[in-house]
């Protein structure tokens, strides 16, 4: 599978003010392939958001490479990108859909938007155009006129979606597209985009801290901490056999009904280190990890290769 | 169940007055809850399950009127009481911690204070000792330097130690019912199990009676006892957590349960619900509010829902169960 | 547009208050329009034979001291004053309001510059610079709205950019971004719609405002010269003559000049209401 999307080594760091740094991502570096759904998994605080602010390139980064296909992405600036001719190939769907509409865009202007920005149709060509994204999401014809405090949940989240396809893209950024939904729109939402990716031959970068929809779409998942990589791998393998510890306290704080299953099950303490000028020669889970060995407060675990496509940073992995 | 349940829903009907017309919000609403038991309030947005609970605390919208229905607790009506004597009963006897705890905290008040002012005024504590107590409440639930951290504000802290302070704030006065409202959505999943966990001890050390509202059916099948299930304005079905989540008697609680991503099933293993919820302000609501989406709808569901006994404290409003 | 036209019969319809004041407005538009032509009485003709007459069948407003017709002096200036209510709050709205979005959005450098200015503005006693200005420039009409346009700038472009900060960390506005929209394309097409429910009652609040300035200025005898028809005016000439017994001479402008505000203040909940979406159900 060639590379769709190639991140090295990518870095942001914030000033704080007193010359310290937040440190939000920590020379990250993964790879999405063409048609691969790969999941992006932390907790709030973890790097997730500016992560994907710089792939998606709403922010410059502090260092590092974000190749699209080839094109270096990094080179343009996140100020002008909005008329580069690369804006196209990469979209988002938002978390909250009500939020990410403007109000007084009816949805017909909301899913127009970008494509008269970026595909200058108009007029009879472009309203076409719409009638087809809004077909294509199931969002019945009518409602293309309502404004966003008309629609339900659902019928926002399909608004935002026909918006985030309308010109195409390569790479479709979906960022908690389902959280604000109730359990049975879930379902039809992430059916339709399952169905989406394979029409529209997309990749997505599944951003979201509900594990269970996560094993569903994903082909890869990646595991983020304190702005750095822990582990990554296929789906299915890393929800069977973790091998970080703080994947495994991921899995195991997801709810389970039979009493059976709760095995093996690891609770995190306290609070994440801070970000601000971490020290760089101390692994970012220690302290709140189980397993706490001197060697994990001198040397920095790097992410090494366990297995083809099985990545862990930890020392005991 | 032979003996008194903290607190007993009986009959509660809800109306809300809108500019399109009344919204029936809850028909004929019923559940128990132990002593010391932990019940799930489960349902989809509109289901209803929060306004049960904003009526039993006596918080509801002021559209909103009671009409028909009972709540006892500790030997009277909850929804017959004066505002002043519901407001002795709050924060004492009667607790409630509810979702976004950063916004449900005062944001101008240390933390420390606020649990504080909950002592002096439920807890018979004086104003000298009260910031002692709330120290002791930090540190029951587990928030690290807690002398330091009763001095902060909420802003400067994270949405899971937030969720604790709401906490030691609702169980301060040792109350005998907590009701916690979807207190973990948008909570991390690691924060959302220890919060989770806490709740449970405390509860469990207190003989504390607790209502958990959520959407997620996992959730309530884990850290609960009892699961009531709500479909637009109605209690469908309610029984022990185990039997539901293995034996769903309703259609409309088989049908959430094949909608919520589990470990085995795959995308195309989920079902979403057919249909939609009826228009609550329709005068000519069927009996079954579930009836119009229903696949196993029979002839006997246009008369009154009946209370089907189907198992061990399990029971089904339903004509045709599965 | 159909569907904006059905809402705002709606709102009229929950509102009377509000339909009363759209129906005094088109009044008050149609006396601007057509008042010069169905004025009973040339405005500027002076009788000295018919002057400081009361109200009568004849002079429904009386006559002033040069003779002339009280209600069609009133009648025509309502252009005059409508006029320079509309021009000061369109160029207040666009210096300030567009200041305001920008500052609020941007922040930096931009927020500092607006910042400074609507501050140094501020500094002054509102009126006292508003007297200065066409002092200084000329007494013109055309001056009084630069004045006070100027004197709500910090109004105008403070309201703006609390809004626009709000709006910026908005979802919508980063969908924008997606969506190809360059930053100007960012503040004018999407935050700024935003900004004019709230930015639509400032200006009706300020087009009362700012016919009270005009008629103020010409009180004390800058702006509007004699023999020029408007309100204010004709408020400060009727003064002289109120302690003679010839109260009809202020007060028929001093009661239009009223209502006028009053029409105006009401108008602007009214539209409010009917452009912003979210009260449409």
């Amino acid at each position: 599978m060639t590379a769709l999307l190639d991140i090295a080594e990518l870095v942001k760091r914030f000033d704080v003010g007193n010359k310290r740094q937040l440190h939000a991502v920590d020379e990250v570096s993964f790879t999405i392939g063409r048609g691969e759904t790969v999941g992006l998994v932390g907790e709030s605080g973890c790097g997730k958001s500016t992560l994907v602010r710089l792939i998606n390139r709403l922010l410059d980064p502090t260092a590092g490479s974000i190749r699209l296909g080839g094109t270096e992405l990094a080179d343009f600036k996140a100020r002008t990108f909005a008329g580069n001719a690369n804006r196209p190939r990469i979209q988002m769907v938002f978390q909250d859909a009500g939020d990410s509409l403007n109000p007084r865009y009816t949805a017909a202007d909301a899913i127009a938007d970008p494509i008269r920005r970026m595909k200058k149709m108009s007029g009879a060509d472009l309203r076409r155009r719409v009638e087809q994204l809004a077909d294509m999401t199931g969002l019945p014809r009518e409602l293309l006129t309502r404004f966003p405090h008309q629609l339900s949940g659902g019928q926002k989240a399909r608004v935002g979606i026909a918006r985030a396809v309308a010109v195409e893209p390569e790479l479709l950024i979906l960022d908690e597209p389902t959280a604000a939904l109730d359990v049975s729109v879930q379902v039809v939402i992430l059916k339709l985009l399952q169905q989406l990716k394979r029409e529209l031959g997309m990749s997505y970068l599944f951003v979201s801290h509900d594990l269970n929809v996560v094993r569903l779409l994903c082909d890869r998942v990646l595991v983020m901490y304190l702005g750095k990589i822990v582990e990554q791998g296929p789906a299915g393998e890393l929800f069977a056999d973790p091998k970080h510890p703080y994947t495994r306290a991921l899995i195991s704080a997801i709810p389970q009904a039979e009493p059976d299953k709760r095995v093996g099950r690891l609770r995190l303490p306290g609070e994440p280190r801070s970000p601000i000028d971490p020290d760089s020669t101390v692994c970012r889970f220690y302290g709140r990890c189980p397993r706490g060995e001197p060697r994990c407060s001198s040397e920095m675990p790097a992410l090494r290769t366990l297995a083809p496509a099985r990545q862990v940073a930890c020392h005991f992995a | 169940m032979t003996a008194i349940p903290a607190l007993a829903v009986e009959d509660l009907s809800v109306e809300f007055r809108t500019r399109s017309g009344t919204v029936k919000v809850l028909d004929h609403v019923g559940f128990h809850v132990g002593k010391g038991e932990t019940v799930a309030l489960v349902g989809e947005s509109g289901s209803g399950k929060s306004v049960t609970a904003f009526a039993v605390m006596g918080i509801l919208d002021p559209a909103g009127r009671v009409t028909s229905g009972s709540a006892m607790f500790g030997g009277s009506d909850l929804l017959t009481l004066s505002e002043r004597d519901l407001a002795e009963q709050r924060g004492r006897e009667l607790s409630m911690i509810f979702q976004n705890p950063r916004t449900a905290l005062n944001p101008i008040r240390r933390v420390g204070q606020q649990i504080a002012d909950v002592l002096v005024q439920h807890g018979g504590a004086t104003r000298n000792d009260a910031p002692q107590a709330a120290v002791e409440m930090l540190k029951k639930v587990r928030i690290p330097d807690p002398e330091r951290r009763a001095e902060a504000y909420p802003f400067e802290l994270s949405g899971g130690m937030c969720q604790r302070i709401m906490i030691a704030i609702a169980l301060a006065c040792r109350p005998a019912l907590l009701i916690a409202d979807e207190p973990t959505t948008g909570l991390d999943v690691t924060t959302q199990a220890v919060i989770m966990d806490l709740i449970g001890e405390l509860a469990h050390e207190a003989g504390m009676a607790t209502i958990f509202i959520t959407h997620d059916l996992a959730l309530a099948a884990e850290y609960c006892d009892r699961i009531v299930v709500m479909h637009a304005g109605h209690v469908v079905e309610s029984a022990p957590s185990h039997a539901l989540f293995t034996q769903p008697r309703h259609p409309y609680s088989a049908r959430l349960l094949a909608a919520t991503p589990g470990e085995t099933a795959t995308l195309a293993d989920l079902a979403s619900i057919p249909g939609s919820l009826p228009d609550l302000r329709r005068p000519d609501l069927p009996a079954c509010r579930y009836s119009g989406r229903c696949d196993r709808k029979v002839d006997d569901c246009v008369r009154p829902l009946p209370q089907r006994v189907v198992g061990d404290r399990h029971i089904v409003a339903c004509w045709n169960p599965l | 547009m159909l569907s904006l036209l059905r809402h705002a019969r709606y709102v009229m319809s929950e509102n009377p208050v509000t339909g009363l004041a759209f129906a005094l407005f088109a009044v008050f538009l149609l006396a601007a329009i057509l008042g010069p032509l169905i004025a009973p009485y040339d405005p500027l003709q002076s009788n000295a034979a018919m002057a400081l007459k009361p109200p009568s069948a004849a002079h429904w407003f009386g006559t002033d001291q040069l003779g002339r017709d009280i209600f069609s002096r009133v009648l025509v200036a309502t252009r005059l004053d409508l006029t320079i209510a509309f021009a000061s709050v369109v160029l207040a709205f666009l210096l300030g309001a567009l200041s305001g979005v920008a500052a609020g959005y941007f922040g930096g450098w931009t927020d500092r510059v607006v910042g400074r200015l609507a501050d140094t503005i501020m500094a002054f006693p509102l009126f006292v610079l508003a007297m200065g200005i066409v002092a200084a420039l000329g007494n013109k009409v055309i001056n009084i709205v630069i004045a006070t346009a100027i004197i709500n700038f910090p109004l105008y472009a403070r309201v703006a950019r609390a809004e626009a900060n709000v709006r910026r960390e908005a979802g919508f506005v980063e969908a924008a971004r997606l969506s190809g929209n360059g930053e100007a394309r960012v503040v004018l097409g999407h935050v700024l719609p935003n900004i004019m429910p709230i930015m639509m009652v400032q200006m009706s609040l300020t087009m009362g405002y700012a016919i009270l300035n005009a008629a103020g200025l010409s009180f004390i005898g800058l702006g509007v010269r004699p023999p020029d028809a408007e309100w204010g005016i004709m408020v400060a000439e009727g003064a002289n003559f109120i302690q003679s017994g010839e109260w009809w001479i202020a007060l028929f402008p001093g009661a239009t000049l009223m209502l006028a505000v009053f029409c105006f203040n009401l108008l602007g909940d009214g539209l409010r209401d009917i452009i912003d979406p979210r009260k449409r159900t």
